[in-house]
């Protein structure tokens, strides 16, 4: 029985949104450093410090390579952590985005997608958090800040559950999110703190066989982020795969169990699904562009086209299974890919549903469209046109070029 | 401000090693003999953290430590990032009640590459910020777990394996920077040098940069017998002589004042004890080319500067 709670609203962009739920989050270390379009989440921040509004020690970094450093030895110390940043300072951030993982320290990260330079472009795609996709964090796409908001809240409660002990990152399109108001329902202050109550320590068994918490303890000294040669390294990597199973069932029961608050549900919190059930041709993509997709949806329904949305939520774990089942009655399909793998077959995205669908009983027809780089609008016509290349290709029963751009000069 | 911790040397034996044996470090390893000095002078509850070098790699393969108090190390160029994460922690949950210890002290290892060069960003950024921690520099004067190349902290003349004595090249060209003073610019409440020959001095000056309020910085001098190609058994005597040379000289300063320490006092009050360079030289093999008439005048370049250096320094002090 959901018993959803009264809540405010607020207008908000994505970035005051998130910055709301972190400071709702009981975040005990924040250390973060500005970067567009990131930046007004740790203004934000700041004044809640300086006013007063949390408990928390913000240290104000010199790098993002310093920010994610901090973050990761105050989880490893007990706290709960959380930054912010953008394409470059997460390309910066790189090296400690392995160490976070491999420390298995649940730092919450924010990511206000960015272009990666060269040329400089501060406007949205997603290039930043597709080159981390193999850094063992856990990945969330938000479609709005009402999700960024909602996703923020989710993470902690993910991240730091003793099975996962793995970072993760909630990403929303930059200036598409972070810089738009929107109204965004927000929970009360009580309700957040006990839904994601203090960060609970794992113990674990030490060689003597005492059981000690996971973290630096002056009374129970522990050895962290040692070397591991060809002996134990490999291990260590197996076990990080297993914790990224698990959290396709954790995230799946914190979205439940949020909703069951909130009101609010994205899909079963791993997928999102839009007319998928009888869909013959479908799109599949993530972020803010669903929003549009979505409503060029609602048109083709209304003109009788059976067209659908697949929005994946969670890129890591990718929910292989549920994209298989999802578009099982589907035979044309466009993946959306905001970001390019140079010299590769298509994007990262499409990459991803093309090796899933391969063990699939059936496969509809797959084409891949990059759109949007560099913050390059995306219309809703454009994404018609996607739908009617979908028809096309049905009613010709031939593919033609797998890999598309969409809105592009050549 | 600083409390008078008294110590005998019998102290010191008794109290219990937090580096502990049995790491992989070389016979003579001048680096894990500070480690453990350092470690002599903790007053409680302390949390370490380490860069990636040849300290880190010694002292932790897994599944085997050597270490007694809680210990991290996350990548080469963040010793003061890690420390800041761990002193951020410790202030916050402090306050919220989680953490149970009056205090909890910070200390930070780091190498020259890992302090002079990769990791001085972190460094200056952390001591900017004055989180309360000791950073320990451990200076053998180049990336000795890489296999000797060649590091800000890398004497002229040196020849190491980026900076090879050639035909024509005597070794590094370039100047040792001079870390320490970089520090003390920083407006840092505690900075001091020190050499592990003398051991009673290295162990107050880390108990000072522990007691302190705010970032400490310890710049300690650490022959490496494989990089610098000398017997093991002469980490010590080199030690030494770094400081009889005054290629190395002893010296603290609190809140910016400058005061030499230990031998490097009496050398100022007694200038004819100062030893020339060649005798600390001369011990070395990776200074060996320059003991040949081709390169002979880059001796005299090394004294020149070390005159120059010890004169500023003294001017500093007070004491010229």
């Amino acid at each position: 029985m959901e018993s959803v709670v009264k809540q405010k609203v607020l207008a908000l962009n994505g970035d005051e949104a998130v910055a709301y739920a972190a400071k709702q989050s009981d975040v005990d270390v924040v250390a973060a450093y500005p970067v567009t379009p990131q930046t007004i989440i740790v203004e934000k921040f700041s004044e809640y410090v300086a006013n007063g509004e949390v408990d928390t020690e913000f240290v104000c970094v010199e790098s993002e390579h310093s920010a994610m450093t901090a973050c990761l030895t105050a989880s490893a110390t007990g706290a709960r952590t959380f930054t912010a940043t953008a394409a470059p300072g997460l390309a910066l951030m790189h090296e400690m985005l392995y160490v976070a993982s491999g420390c298995r320290t649940p730092v919450i990260m924010v990511i206000a997608n960015r272009a990666l330079s060269a040329p400089l472009n501060i406007h949205c795609d997603h290039s930043d958090s597709m080159s981390e996709r193999d850094s063992g964090w856990i990945q969330i796409y938000a479609e709005n800040s009402q999700e960024a908001y909602d996703s923020v809240i989710q993470a902690f409660r993910i991240g730091e559950n003793p099975e996962i002990l793995l970072p993760v990152m909630v990403c929303l399109d930059g200036f598409t999110l972070s810089h738009t108001l929107e109204n965004v329902h927000v929970l009360p202050d009580d309700i957040v703190k006990e839904f994601i109550g203090i960060r609970p320590i794992p113990l674990v068994t030490t060689h003597e066989g005492k059981s000690v918490p996971f973290k630096l303890d002056p009374e129970n000294p522990m050895t962290m982020g040692p070397i591991a040669l060809q002996n134990y390294y490999f291990e260590f990597k197996r076990q990080q795969e297993e914790a990224m199973k698990n959290a396709q069932r954790i995230i799946r029961q914190v979205h439940e169990e949020y909703a069951q608050t909130s009101g609010r549900r994205y899909g079963d919190g791993m997928l999102e699904f839009y007319h998928l059930e009888d869909a013959e041709i479908a799109i599949v993509c993530l972020g803010s562009t669903a929003g549009t997709v979505k409503t060029v949806v609602d048109e083709l329904r209304a003109e009788e086209v059976k067209a659908g949305l697949l929005r994946i939520r969670a890129f890591r774990p990718l929910p292989v299974e549920g994209i298989v089942r999802a578009v099982e009655n589907v035979k044309a399909m466009a993946v959306m890919d905001r970001s390019m793998s140079f010299g590769g077959h298509g994007g990262p995205v499409f990459h991803e549903i093309r090796h899933v669908l391969y063990d699939a009983p059936t496969h509809p027809y797959l084409v891949d469209y990059i759109y949007g780089l560099g913050g390059r609008d995306t219309s809703p016509t454009q994404i018609r046109k996607i739908y009617q290349d979908l028809q096309m290709i049905l009613q010709t029963q031939h593919l033609g070029k797998p890999v598309r751009y969409v809105g592009l000069r050549e | 401000m600083l409390s008078e911790w008294k110590f005998t040397a019998k102290d010191i034996a008794e109290k219990p090693d937090l580096f502990m044996s049995g790491h992989r470090a070389c016979a003579g390893c001048a680096p894990a003999t500070v480690l453990r000095l350092v470690l002599k002078a903790v007053r409680g509850p302390t949390i370490l953290t380490h860069v990636t070098g040849c300290m880190e790699v010694v002292s932790s393969i897994y599944p085997y430590t050597s270490w007694a108090i809680p210990w991290i190390h996350t990548a080469f160029e963040n010793a003061a990032a890690n420390a800041s994460g761990i002193e951020a922690t410790i202030k916050v949950l402090k306050k919220k009640g989680r953490i149970k210890q009056e205090q909890i002290d910070v200390i930070a290892f780091a190498g020259d590459g890992g302090t002079y060069d990769i990791g001085i960003q972190a460094l200056s950024g952390a001591v900017e910020r004055g989180h309360d921690f000791l950073y320990v520099l451990y200076d053998n004067e180049a990336y000795m777990n890489t296999g000797i190349q060649r590091s800000g902290g890398t004497p002229y003349g040196a020849s190491t394996t980026t900076s090879p004595a050639g035909t024509v090249i005597p070794g590094k060209v370039e100047y040792k920077k001079p870390i320490a003073d970089i520090m003390v610019a920083h407006d840092m409440p505690y900075v001091a040098t020190a050499s592990p020959y003398y051991w009673r001095d290295l162990i107050t000056k880390s108990r000072k940069g522990i007691e302190v309020n705010g970032p400490a910085f310890l710049h300690a001098f650490a022959p490496c017998p494989r990089g610098w190609r000398y017997d093991t058994s002469k980490s010590i005597e080199i030690s030494h002589l770094a400081v009889e040379t005054c290629v190395f000289p002893l010296w603290e300063a609190i809140d910016g004042e400058y005061q030499l320490s230990a031998s490097s006092k009496v050398i100022a009050l007694k200038p004819e004890r100062k030893k020339p360079v060649r005798e600390y030289l001369k011990m070395q093999r990776r200074f060996g080319h320059l003991f040949t008439p081709k390169f002979e005048k880059v001796l005299d370049e090394i004294q020149r500067i070390t005159d120059q250096r010890w004169q500023r320094l003294l001017k500093k002090c007070g004491m010229n």
